[in-house]
């Protein structure tokens, strides 16, 4: 899929605009995850805005997002961050074999506690 | 005042306790709870993506049966909670996205969002409210300081989940009141746990359980409560040294029917 496309595709799936952003940074600011992230919540904005978005298809940052909404609450503008990551995170998991996770993975974190809600979530995130 | 209940698939194994609390202290307060028939669960984390239908699907189904019974939808769990009222509210604003689900479907009847759902906190506050709650209080949970958790399911986005003012909410701090205890407000209560970072990253986990259980603790609290089976699994597990529990035991304690629930 060509550059202008793939963007075209991934503001659609999002339902939000990423020209909207006036570049505040407050989603960065207020993003739990932001230390272990190599592309912060700003700059998947910036990528998916000027069709960059193929080095964030390759990022880990794609699985670090907590899906807390923190950045879509507090986003002035409307741009909603965490949507867009969203977006660009299934363009990644759609692709035939790349499935984060299979239910073999699980015995390794479960513990006696591990409430279902986790496993369910970890699936709905990580997988298609 | 009868609803339809979507327990979830925690709240029928690992979080039992949050639920049979959630029922029977309804039904000292004169609340039914119909557990809606074959519910699927709700997958735990809402997709935001407009082309996501299938996941949606077993929110909807819910939704769908309440409203062919003329009931509200009420969930204890803040992921379930959170994931049906988003799907609710992309069903009633978003018409592509509700034409697609519908067609998917192919029902006699299409589904336009019309069901009002509540977490069961908006029940106790809009439905029962909170003097009527204090009327039935029989143990005060007096002395008892407490800090309520909200993390981030409850209250956000909060232009679609309704429920209070996202940045600053009241709904639980006003229960911890009509339950007879004093609530502590400290700034990390509307922050997240990792949620299901846990099983990737328990470090990052690890760092924001703590964040909050350090705040609440600074604040003086000697206990929190949550609404939600991952933040009580992240909080404990990541060595919190006062209590974490949900608020429903602590309502079922203050209503005296713990020791009932428990027999």
């Amino acid at each position: 899929m060509n550059k202008k496309n793939l963007r075209e595709e991934i503001v659609l799936r999002a339902g939000v605009n990423p020209k909207k952003c006036m570049k505040c940074g407050k989603c960065s600011g207020t993003c739990p995850a932001y230390d272990e992230m190599e592309y912060h919540p700003h700059q998947f904005v910036n990528m998916v805005d000027t069709g960059d978005i193929e080095p964030l298809l390759n990022s880990e940052s794609l699985y670090k997002c907590l899906t807390c909404f923190a950045c879509v609450e507090r986003c002035p503008r409307g741009v909603e961050p965490a949507k867009l990551i969203e977006a660009v995170r299934l363009s990644a998991i759609r692709k035939q074999g790349a499935n984060r996770m299979t239910p073999n993975d699980v015995p390794a974190f479960v513990d006696e506690d591990t409430p279902q809600q986790l496993l369910v979530s970890a699936f709905r995130k990580y997988t298609k | 005042m009868k609803f339809s209940y979507f327990p979830g698939c925690t709240l029928k194994n690992k979080a039992k306790d949050l639920d049979m609390y959630a029922r029977k202290s309804a039904e000292a307060l004169g609340v039914c709870l119909e557990e809606i028939e074959n519910w699927q669960c709700c997958g735990g984390v809402f997709t935001t993506s407009r082309d996501e239908v299938a996941t949606k699907l077993s929110s909807v189904r819910a939704l769908k049966d309440a409203g062919s019974k003329g009931q509200g939808l009420v969930s204890v769990c803040s992921a379930c909670h959170n994931v049906i009222k988003q799907t609710n509210h992309a069903m009633q604003t978003d018409k592509e996205f509700a034409d697609k689900v519908n067609r998917y479907m192919a029902e006699d009847t299409d589904y336009n969002g019309e069901t009002a759902v509540y977490h069961y906190l908006e029940m106790l506050r809009d439905v029962v409210g909170y003097d009527a709650l204090k009327e039935k209080v029989t143990n005060p949970l007096k002395g008892k300081k407490i800090a309520a958790y909200y993390g981030c399911l409850l209250l956000r986005p909060g232009t679609v989940m309704g429920m209070d003012d996202p940045e600053n909410p009241t709904i639980m701090e006003d229960f911890i009141k009509a339950i007879g205890a004093t609530p502590v407000v400290y700034a990390n209560r509307n922050e997240c746990c990792g949620g299901y970072i846990a099983m990737e990253s328990p470090e990052l986990a690890k760092k924001r359980s703590n964040a909050i259980v350090d705040n609440a603790k600074a604040q003086g609290a000697d206990m929190i409560i949550t609404a939600c089976p991952l933040c009580k699994y992240n909080l404990i597990k990541n060595g919190a040294d006062i209590p974490v529990v949900y608020f429903t035991e602590l309502l079922a304690e203050a209503l005296g029917i713990k020791e009932e629930v428990n027999e």
